[in-house]
C-alpha cells in the first residue's frame, strides 16, 4: 500500500468525521493553538520590532535573541516546561512563542530599517509626529516584509503544533502520534495531509491579507 | 525675515559643520546656500527647521527664537523639499500632497481640494491625481514634492538639492518653474545647491560656504561675479564670470540699425542702396523673419539667392533679453552682428559686436559708478 492508498483509506473512514477525535474537532484544535501562539509571538515580536526598526538601536541584542531562539529545541523545550510545569497548553505555548518570535522580530526590524530614508526625513520635516512616522510613513512601505516574517512563523507553528500531542493534547498532531503508537499508518499520513494541507491554507490567507493591505504604489514599485 | 545668529554645528566627533554663521535672509526672496561638499550647506539649512540643533548661537524667525514653539507647529510653517523628492510610495499624488493640511487637521475633502488646486499650480496634469509615485517621471516627481511643500501656503519654504538628482533639461524647466512660482507666491526661500550656476539664476541673494561652515560671501549674484570677495570665491565662480555678469545687463539700450535688414523680393536698386551702409544685408522673408546673412558681392545678377545665405545665429530680443544673449548672438554669428527680433520673432534690427562693446563698457561704467557713489567717494 502507498502513501495515497493510507491516505484515501484514512478520509473515506466516515468514523474519522465526527466525535471528539473526528477531524473537524482535531482541526478546529490545532487552529486555536497555532493561532493563540502565533498572536502572543506577534503581540512580543511586531512592538519590539517596530521600535526597534525605528529608532535603529538594538539590532545587535536582536540577532543574538533571535538566533539562540532559533537554536532551541522545540521539543526538548517542551519536554522540559512538561516537567517543571506539569499538563496544559502552557508548556504547548512557550515553544511555539519561542519558535515564532525571531522570524518575526527580525523581520520587521529589518523591514522597517531598510524603508528608504529620503521619505522618513521629508515626514520629519513637514512637522510629522514619530508615532505616525513609523505608522503612516514606515509600516506601509515595510509591510510585504513585515507579513513575510507573519508568514514564516504561522507555518511553522501550524507545522510545529503538532507537538501539543506528546503531552495529552489534542490537535491534528494526535493522528500522527496515536497512529504511530498504534502502528496505524493511515492515521499517520491522514493526520500529516492534513497539516500539511493547513500549512497551504495559511500560505493563502497571508497572500489574500497582503493583497489587501499593501497599497498598489508599494507592490509594483518594489 | 530668518536671521541665523553666530551659529556653531559640532558634531560630538569634533567636526565642525557650520563655523559662527551669521546670515539675514530677506523676506519674499530667494537665498541660495551655495558650496562644496563639506561646506555646511544643508546642515544650516536643517537648523532652520530643526533638523538638526545648533551647538552655539540662534535662529530667529521674525524676531523669535525658532525654539519658542513646539517643534512640529514649526516644521509645519515651513515648506521642505528634498533631493529625491522623498514621495510616500504608498500614497497617490494627491494624498501626498495634502499630507500637511491633513496633519494640520483639515478634513480629507479640504485636504484633496487644495492638493488639486497645487497639481495645477505646479504644472501636473489632474490626471496624475490618483496615480502612485512610481508612475511618475524624476521630474514630475519633484514637482509633486514643491506641490507637498506648497500644500498648507507656508510662508517659508526649503529646498535643500531639490534639482540635483534630475537631467540638465528637465532641471532648467524645474528652476524656470520655480521662479515663476514664486513671481505669484512670494515665499521666503531658503534653497541649497552645489551649482554655482543654479544659485546665480535663482537666487536674489547668494551665500557662498567655504569648506569647514564658514561664510565666504553673502551677496546679490550680479555682485559675486563683479566683485568675488576672495580667491576661494572668484575658483568657486568658475572661469567666464565676465561672461555670465553681462546676464545682469539689459540689452534695451543697444543701438539698432536698421539698414541692413532687407525682405527677400527687395529689387535691385535697394539692395545697392542699403548695401552701403553696412558689409552685409541681413535678408528676412515677407514676414520679416530672419532668413540668413547676405554679402553685397554675391548677390547672383542683383538679386538675392536664398540658398547662398549665411546662418544668422540665435537672434535676441532687446528689452527682454540680457546683454549676455545678445554678446552670444553676435559671436555666433559668422558676420560678427547679433540679429535683434520682437516677441514674434520678426527682425527689428541688427547690432555688431563694436557696438555690444560700447554697451558693455558703459554698463562696467555705470556700476563702477554706482559702488563709488555708495562708498562716498
Amino acid at each position: 500500500m502507498n502513501v495515497l492508498n493510507f491516505a484515501h483509506a484514512f478520509f473515506s473512514d466516515s468514523a474519522h468525521w465526527h466525535g471528539y477525535d473526528g477531524i473537524p474537532t482535531r482541526f478546529a484544535e490545532h487552529i486555536k493553538y497555532s493561532l493563540e501562539a502565533l498572536l502572543i509571538a506577534t503581540a512580543i515580536g511586531l512592538p519590539v520590532g517596530l521600535f526597534t526598526g525605528h529608532t535603529g538601536r538594538g539590532g545587535n541584542a536582536l540577532a543574538f535573541i533571535a538566533t539562540a531562539g532559533r537554536a532551541l529545541p522545540s521539543f526538548g523545550l517542551l519536554v522540559l516546561m512538561f516537567i517543571w510545569i506539569g499538563f496544559g497548553l502552557l508548556p504547548v505555548m512557550i515553544p511555539l512563542v519561542v519558535l515564532a518570535v525571531p522570524p518575526i522580530l527580525v523581520t520587521t526590524y529589518e523591514a522597517v530599517r531598510s524603508v528608504d530614508p529620503s521619505p522618513v526625513d521629508a515626514a520629519r520635516g513637514m512637522g510629522m509626529p514619530e508615532a505616525r512616522v513609523l505608522l503612516q510613513v514606515e509600516v506601509p512601505v515595510a509591510l510585504p516584509l513585515i507579513l513575510s516574517g507573519l508568514r514564516t512563523a504561522a507555518i511553522q507553528i501550524v507545522s510545529t503544533a503538532t507537538i501539543a500531542a506528546y503531552v495529552s493534547l489534542g490537535g491534528l498532531g494526535r493522528y500522527i502520534i496515536d497512529g504511530l503508537y498504534q502502528k496505524n499508518y493511515e492515521k499517520v499520513v491522514g493526520g500529516a495531509t492534513l497539516v500539511a494541507g493547513l500549512a497551504l491554507a495559511t500560505l493563502a490567507v497571508f497572500w489574500a491579507a497582503s493583497r489587501i493591505t499593501v497599497s498598489q504604489g508599494v507592490r509594483r514599485s518594489a | 525675515m530668518i536671521r541665523i545668529d553666530s551659529v556653531t554645528k559640532r558634531y560630538p566627533d569634533g567636526t565642525v559643520a557650520v563655523d559662527r554663521l551669521s546670515l539675514d535672509i530677506p523676506d519674499r526672496a530667494i537665498t541660495v546656500l551655495v558650496g562644496p561638499s563639506g561646506c555646511g550647506k544643508t546642515t544650516t539649512l536643517r537648523m532652520i527647521n530643526r533638523m538638526v540643533e545648533p551647538s552655539e548661537g540662534s535662529i530667529l524667525l521674525d524676531g523669535r527664537d525658532i525654539r519658542q514653539q513646539p517643534v512640529n507647529t514649526l516644521r509645519r510653517s515651513m515648506g521642505y523639499v528634498i533631493q529625491n523628492a522623498g514621495l510616500f510610495q504608498h500614497r497617490t499624488i494627491l494624498d501626498n500632497i495634502a499630507t500637511v493640511p491633513r496633519l494640520l487637521g483639515w478634513t480629507k475633502q479640504r485636504a484633496r481640494a487644495r492638493a488639486a488646486e497645487l497639481m495645477e499650480r505646479v504644472g501636473l496634469d489632474s490626471a496624475l491625481a490618483k496615480r502612485y509615485p512610481y508612475q511618475l517621471s524624476g521630474g514630475q516627481q519633484q514637482r509633486v514634492g514643491v506641490a507637498r511643500a506648497l500644500a498648507a501656503d507656508p510662508p517659508v519654504l526649503l529646498m535643500d538639492e531639490p534639482f540635483s538628482a534630475v537631467d540638465p533639461v528637465v532641471r532648467k524647466g524645474l528652476q524656470d518653474e520655480l521662479l515663476r512660482i514664486q513671481d505669484e507666491l512670494g515665499k521666503t526661500i531658503v534653497f541649497v545647491t552645489h551649482d554655482i550656476d543654479e544659485a546665480i539664476k535663482l537666487g536674489t541673494k547668494v551665500a557662498v560656504l567655504r569648506t569647514g561652515g564658514r561664510l565666504a560671501q553673502f551677496a546679490p549674484p550680479a555682485e559675486l561675479l563683479s566683485a568675488p570677495a576672495d580667491p576661494f570665491v572668484e575658483d568657486f565662480l568658475g572661469a567666464d564670470r565676465g561672461i555670465r555678469r553681462l546676464s545682469f545687463f539689459p540689452s534695451t539700450g543697444l543701438e539698432l540699425q536698421t539698414g541692413p535688414v532687407v525682405p527677400i523680393d527687395a529689387d535691385a536698386g535697394k539692395l545697392a542702396a542699403r548695401a552701403a551702409t553696412a558689409p552685409y544685408l541681413l535678408v528676412t522673408d515677407l514676414d520679416g523673419r530672419p532668413l540668413g546673412w547676405s554679402e553685397p558681392d554675391r548677390l547672383t545678377a542683383g538679386a538675392i539667392d536664398r540658398e547662398r545665405l549665411l546662418d544668422h545665429g540665435r537672434p535676441f530680443v532687446p528689452g527682454t533679453d540680457s546683454l549676455r544673449t545678445a554678446l552670444d548672438g553676435a559671436v555666433l554669428s559668422p558676420t560678427g552682428w547679433a540679429v535683434a527680433v520682437d516677441g514674434e520673432g520678426r527682425a527689428v534690427g541688427v547690432v555688431s559686436q563694436q557696438v555690444i562693446g560700447e554697451a558693455i563698457r558703459a554698463a562696467h561704467g555705470e556700476v563702477a559708478e554706482h559702488a563709488d557713489a555708495k562708498a562716498g567717494r
